[in-house]
């Protein structure tokens, strides 16, 4: 079996984003580029399970200009057989995504697709479900367990009320959860070794995708901050405080 | 004007309140307002909805095969009822979020994630960069509006209205590649962390498991839900689905109390629709007291013994 693994190039999650101050988007001016976290632990998955002895080649997508190679080669350093860029300078949103991905799967033929459960950029947290539903196959979101049975997979769902459990016949798709797995490190041979692996580039154009979104984003705020607050020196001032606002 | 299609959470015995604060999302959008519920045995929740203040009509769809609110039974349905509809929303809860982009990608078009406020019948405001930055999105007029609702922005609807309630047949049949196991509950019998009008939550400083049970004796003083820091959920010391924070839940009760929390970017994101929150912490420096409203710098192994005493 081939596991297909689609990772976003995103703001590193250590980064404290900032709105431009003419509302124009928010700086992305020198700051570090990753994985998105979730799409990592998607390949981490993916990785174990061909380890496991249970599919032969983990192959990780990426959609975007020629700086998500960086991004591919990580992917590769980690374990990955090889990369496909779905080439492009427009930034698609996630139905044109879900699209462009389907096209790849008519190719590569996967039995199971991994992605992050949302891209922690625009969390918008609808690729992975729309990619289901344009290819008529199971998904299973937010994932905490996945283990694969033969033609079907047994999926652990973190959901609002608890853990739900589904099982899927593959192929399907699967969004991950962050305590799905720990992502491994990368070691110094291992992004040696990833330059030599295979990436090939496929010009989104090439895929025959409409692109055109009926959402478009028009301006960027700065987020409301809270009022000051007040120091209290002790649980019964605490109270007292509480009290006097209606509180308790 | 608009006309406004409604997909309604439930648990298969009661509506969930995000089907009201969607509703209010859905009058500041303006225009006819229905509810869809689909499930099986749904005839009580049907009635709750219809009870919902500004609702016109509640469509009910009962059928095995909805039973469980699998995506890829529920999503079909529910397109087959948006015919005519202008806006097709649901709550931004993880049923919302599993569901929704279904539906969108069935219907052809982008989703609008998480809509925290409306500026027009197509423009709308959501969060990004996890509530770091906030966009405008402006939505093509000629083409339906499918959207979830951030719940912790919106106030649910009172009742006491009475909509009609009118059944429809199933479109489809059950899809036989999913199949539904089961569900396991870890919250036990404390009020629903969602829709608390309470909150006590702990952090990594509560220290273990055996600890944290301070926090649930303070919660249940106080008729509180029970909530965590990512830290204290990945030390063990509680169940996932306590996790409050950009990854786990975004909450928006009346009262917030954080207990050992030291207020990391992705807790803060969680719980800035809170009424008002308090946060206790033995570290003065902690970022936790940049947003709230009432700080006390204090052990918390002694101050909740305190409140407790105090709270009789």
């Amino acid at each position: 079996m081939k596991i297909l693994v689609g990772i976003k190039r995103v703001v590193d999650y250590n980064v404290r984003v900032r709105v431009l101050p003419d509302g124009s988007g928010v700086d992305l001016d020198g700051v570090k580029m990753s994985v998105n976290p979730f799409d990592e632990i998607a390949l981490e998955e993916a990785l174990r399970i061909r380890e496991a002895g249970k599919a032969e080649e983990v192959v990780v997508v990426s959609i975007g200009g020629d700086p998500v190679q960086q991004q591919l080669r990580t992917g590769l350093a980690m374990g990955a057989d090889r990369a496909i860029q779905i080439k492009t300078d427009a930034d698609l949103q996630p139905l044109g995504a879900a699209q462009a991905f389907l096209k790849i799967i008519e190719r590569e033929e996967p039995g199971l697709v991994l992605l992050g459960k949302q891209a922690i950029d625009d969390d918008n947290s609808q690729t992975g479900q729309m990619l289901a539903a344009l290819w008529g196959r199971p998904q299973a979101t937010f994932a905490s367990e996945v283990v694969l049975d033969g033609q079907s997979a047994t999926v652990v769902r973190e959901v609002d009320t608890g853990l739900e459990t589904i099982e899927v016949d593959l192929p399907a798709v699967v969004t991950v959860d962050l305590r799905l797995n720990e992502p491994r490190f990368v070691k110094l041979p291992d992004i040696m070794k990833a330059k030599r692996k295979p990436l090939d580039v496929v010009p989104l154009d090439e895929l025959g995708v409409d692109t055109a979104s009926n959402v478009e984003v028009t301006g960027f705020s700065p987020p409301e901050q809270r009022g000051k607050g007040i120091m209290v020196e002790d649980a019964s001032q605490l109270v007292q405080e509480l009290k006097n606002r209606g509180l308790l | 004007m608009s006309r406004i299609l409604i997909v309604a959470e439930h648990d298969g015995q009661a509506l969930n309140l995000s089907v009201a604060k969607s509703v209010n999302c859905a009058q500041a959008i303006g225009g006819d307002i229905d509810i869809a519920v689909l499930g099986s045995g749904i005839d009580g929740i049907a009635a709750e909805a219809a009870a919902l203040d500004s609702v016109s009509k509640v469509i009910a769809v009962d059928a095995d095969h909805l039973a469980a609110p699998l995506a890829v039974n529920w999503a079909p349905e529910a397109v087959a009822l948006a015919d005519g509809y202008t806006h097709v929303l649901g709550p931004s809860s993880t049923l919302g979020r599993d569901l929704m982009p279904r539906i969108a990608a069935l219907m052809g078009v982008n989703q609008v994630s998480d809509i925290m406020e409306v500026l027009g019948p197509h423009a709308f405001k959501r969060p990004i960069y996890a509530g770091n930055a906030i966009t405008d999105v402006a939505c093509a007029e000629d083409r339906t509006v499918v959207g979830t609702v951030r719940t912790a922005s919106w106030k649910a609807v009172a009742s006491g209205g009475g909509a009609s309630v009118e059944q429809r047949p199933a479109n489809g049949s059950a899809a036989g590649h999913t199949r539904y196991v089961g569900l396991k509950v870890e919250g036990g019998e404390r009020p629903d962390l969602q829709s608390a009008a309470r909150v006590v939550s702990g952090g990594r400083a509560l220290g273990s498991e055996e600890k944290f049970n301070l926090i649930y004796g303070l919660a249940d003083r106080l008729g509180a839900g029970v909530g965590a820091s990512r830290a204290a959920v990945d030390a063990g010391y509680c169940p996932n689905d306590m996790q409050v924070g950009q990854t786990g839940k975004i909450i928006s009760p009346d009262l917030y109390m954080a207990f050992g929390i030291s207020g990391a970017i992705q807790h803060i994101t969680g719980i800035k629709d809170a009424g008002t929150i308090v946060a206790v912490n033995k570290d003065g420096e902690a970022p936790i007291f940049e947003v709230a409203d009432i700080g006390l710098v204090g052990d918390l192994f002694q101050v909740i013994p305190e409140l407790e005493a105090l709270l009789g």
